[in-house]
């Protein structure tokens, strides 16, 4: 094993059986910053492929007629977007990507706890990803959209919804895999003297998050699995035509897919409450009402799914149910983002690409928070419920919250991942086109919705077509802000300006050891970092030999003490 | 692991790294194991819960019936559950380092695990209905079917930790994790038998 040969590090670079250099993240890594790198830039790729699918989403709906697809390529189209921007983008990166280069930093680690497993669950991606989208071009792909309802899911062409449920149990089994991983890391490998109440609060988003991936996850599976013998060997699970049930399926189905939803939006809860401490130069708001938040949410995301599903026959009794525990996750969400507001508030903000992405996020997720609580409530819910609001509302959360904060992190920890700065001018370019493309994408579809267009269409009533053209002229505007991204991630990696250790001045441990990191991330001892958020007082008064965020910065005003006096 | 002693006297700290990552953390992996069979556990609630809706609100065909044979099936259970209680025989055997009882009762253990599943195979071979009858048969030979295709993982995982408990082996009471693990694993599939006989045959 690589890792026990972290003394050595630091005398001598260790002599190693895995690739240098670039290779390195093309081969088994076991190393976890490899392994991070290789989800995110994997997931980039694969964004790129669902941005381009968006893009013939968009520019089909830019008439009321169906003329720039066939129409059954439009439904594979709109089923390989959602699948591939869920299962291969947000919920890789989030997830797997940041995950991995962070937590044994924060954890105090020198790697994850089961290295191998996390390279086996990175490795499922790429051939999930790529057997995805070669159904487009085997068999056509899938058409019952990224949930799979049956009896559509059973009538639409066998062979790519038997290819679609192949990648999603490879991804579904990768998820789990990393959701355990994590678990352990969190849990088993904290550096001695570090307690659970001091981690940063990505960590507690990532247990949290795992949490659901172990619980919900397996359930997805055995769906899938169950939906493929009823293409494949015509049992009648959730066949109506031999005596199923549709509808058990979509219990099945949203028991995991409401969890998904935070899946996908607690790590980047996590990410941004590390991102606005630093930039804001304050301590996170409320650390253990966060904690208490996450770990609320967690709970009552397992039990709040059928808000999906109010259309479905659902008896009186479990819509009153299902409606006010979805009411309650408004509290611990609420509590957050009050938090957030809370830590900004008279802080010393420094409105950079990553605080302006991050602050983008707290508008749009408030704004995706509160439609979510409007279609919660049943009566409204029937009205709009399989139209243009629902993808409204969760495109507010997934890519108003989810992406953008994905964004804010590049822009956060590219000059340690890198070693060099990200070209600001650029980067708030790439905000300002972002975000402006991403409201004029998605605002106006409340409107459709609440007027009565449907989704996964792709011919509408022509009295749509006006907003239908600002909705598309967005996505425009989102896709060309991708290119000062690209240019900047490309360009700065060669000649941006050279970050050194800790140009943030962050207190977190990933910031404690050099840009980029070393293979065991510390020369010599982790740092023990028991307070990560000790942010306020004067800069250029932190001595970073100090492990604690009270003393680093007690250490300028006082320059007799030595770094491991205590307070 | 050999250059660890030239240096651990400079640096304080690699101890506790190294045993982080060093022999020693089996618990890790059995805890990483368990964690595991959480998420495994709840596939199997997925499909009781699938189950016992169905079984609720779907009434089958005339004719077809929710009801099933008990003998059979009950033995089955006793001798999952006796190799459950073999199992830790072999576990206490092994730390007490004494390999040949170890192994026998490793070899007992597995035995009964082919057993259930000749059983279950006998039952497959004699009930009334097929896998796309109806939605109980459906639902039955899935679960069935899925916890079999666990027995039987499980019935092969014996056999290796057998295989490597011989003289020399890397499984001994200095290395027991592959056999606990193993054993951890077992009993979960026992376990799952147990709520799937209250369920599926007893209810
Ligand atoms: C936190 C992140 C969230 C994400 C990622 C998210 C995502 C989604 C997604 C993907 C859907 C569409 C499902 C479909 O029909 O295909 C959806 C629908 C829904 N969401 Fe959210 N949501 C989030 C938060 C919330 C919140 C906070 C609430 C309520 C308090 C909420 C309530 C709902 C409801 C009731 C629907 C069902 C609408 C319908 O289909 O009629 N969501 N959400
Ligand atoms: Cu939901």
């Amino acid at each position: 094993m690589t890792l026990s040969l972290a003394p050595e590090t630091a005398h001598a670079p260790a002599p190693s059986l895995q690739p240098q250099g670039w290779l390195r993240y093309l081969s088994f890594s076991t190393d976890h910053k490899v392994i991070g790198l290789q989800y995110i830039v994997c997931g980039f790729l694969f964004y790129l492929v669902g941005g381009a699918l968006a893009g013939a989403i968009r520019t089909e709906l830019l008439t009321p007629i169906s003329d720039f697809l066939p129409r059954e390529t439009y439904n594979e189209v709109l089923t390989l977007h959602g699948t591939v921007m869920i299962f291969l983008w947000i919920v890789p990166v989030v997830n797997g990507g940041f995950g991995n280069y962070l937590i044994p930093f924060y954890v105090g680690a020198r790697d994850m706890a089961f290295p191998r497993l996390n390279a086996v669950a990175f490795w499922l991606i790429p051939p999930a990803g790529l057997l995805l989208i070669s159904s487009y071009f085997i068999a056509g792909a899938a058409q019952s959209g990224w949930t799979a309802y049956p009896p559509l899911s059973i009538t639409t062409p066998a062979t790519g919804q038997i290819i679609w449920i192949l990648s999603v149990l490879l991804l579904g089994g990768s998820s789990i895999f990393g959701g355990i991983n994590f678990i352990a890391t969190i849990l088993k490998l904290r550096r001695p003297g570090l307690k659970l109440m001091q981690l940063p609060m990505y960590c507690w988003a990532m247990l949290g998050t795992s949490l659901l991936v172990v619980l919900s996850t397996p359930v997805l599976a055995g769906t899938l699995v169950l939906l493929s013998f009823d293409i494949v060997a015509h049992t009648g699970f959730f066949n109506p035509a031999m005596g199923g049930n549709v509808v058990v399926y979509q219990h099945l189905f949203w028991f995991y897919s409401h969890p998904a939803v935070y899946i996908m939006v607690l790590p980047a809860f996590g990410l941004v409450s590390e991102i606005l401490p630093v930039h804001a130069r304050k301590p996170l708001f409320g650390y253990t009402t966060m904690v208490y938040s996450i770990m609320g949410i967690v709970f009552l995301g397992l039990i709040v799914w059928a808000h999906h599903m109010f259309t479905s026959g659902t008896p009186p009794w479990m819509r009153l149910f299902f409606t006010i525990a979805t009411a309650f996750i408004a509290v611990p969400t609420g509590i957050k983002f009050f938090n957030w507001i809370a830590t900004l508030w008279g802080g010393r903000i420094a409105l950079n690409s990553a605080m302006l992405f991050s602050c983008a996020f707290i508008v749009n997720f408030v704004f995706g928070g509160i439609t979510g609580v409007a279609l919660a409530q049943v009566p409204f819910d029937i009205h709009v419920h399989d139209t243009y609001f629902v993808v409204a509302h969760f495109h507010y959360i997934v890519y108003g919250g989810t992406v953008f904060v994905i964004f804010a992190s590049i822009y956060h920890w590219y000059p340690k991942v890198t070693g060099r700065m990200l070209n600001e001018p650029l980067g708030r370019l790439h905000w300002l086109l972002t975000f402006v493309g991403f409201n004029l994408c998605f605002a106006p579809q409340h409107w459709l919705g609440l007027n009565g267009m449907p989704r996964r269409v792709a011919e509408y009533d022509p009295q749509f077509q006006l907003i239908n053209q600002f909705s598309s002229v967005g996505a425009l505007l989102m896709a060309l802000s991708t290119l000062p991204f690209l240019i900047n991630v490309v360009m700065s990696a060669f000649n941006g300006e050279i970050a050194g250790d800790n140009p943030w001045r962050a207190l977190t441990p990933e910031w404690l050891t050099s840009s980029p990191p070393p293979v065991e991330n510390w020369k010599g001892e982790a740092p023990l970092v028991h307070e990560p958020y000790g942010y306020g007082v004067k800069p250029g008064e932190l001595n970073l030999a100090a492990t604690s965020g009270r003393e680093l910065w007690s250490l300028g005003q006082d320059p007799g003490r030595g770094p491991n006096r205590p307070l | 692991m050999t250059t660890l002693s030239t240096s651990e006297s400079q640096l304080p700290s690699t101890e506790a790294a190294a045993d982080q990552h060093g022999e020693h953390h089996g618990d890790h992996r059995l805890f990483g194991l368990a964690t595991f069979l959480v998420a495994d556990g709840m596939t199997f609630a997925g499909f009781f819960a699938a189950y016992l809706t169905f079984r609720a609100v779907n009434p089958l065909p005339a004719g077809a019936s929710y009801e099933l044979e008990l003998l059979l099936p009950t033995i089955n259970t006793a001798l999952l559950l006796a190799s459950s209680a073999t199992f830790h025989k072999a576990g206490s055997a092994l730390k007490r380092s004494d390999n040949p009882g170890c192994r026998r009762w490793l070899l007992i253990t597995a035995a009964m695990g082919f057993l259930f599943l000749a059983g279950q195979m006998k039952e497959y071979f004699t009930l009334p209905f097929g896998l796309t009858d109806n939605l109980f048969a459906s639902t039955f030979y899935a679960i069935t079917g899925f916890h079999g295709l666990h027995v039987t993982l499980g019935g092969l995982m014996i056999l290796i930790v057998w295989w490597q408990s011989r003289p020399g082996g890397r499984v001994s009471a200095a290395n027991p994790f592959p056999l606990e693990a193993t054993e951890l694993y077992w009993h979960f599939v026992d376990g799952i038998w147990v709520v799937l006989y209250g369920i599926l045959y007893l209810l």
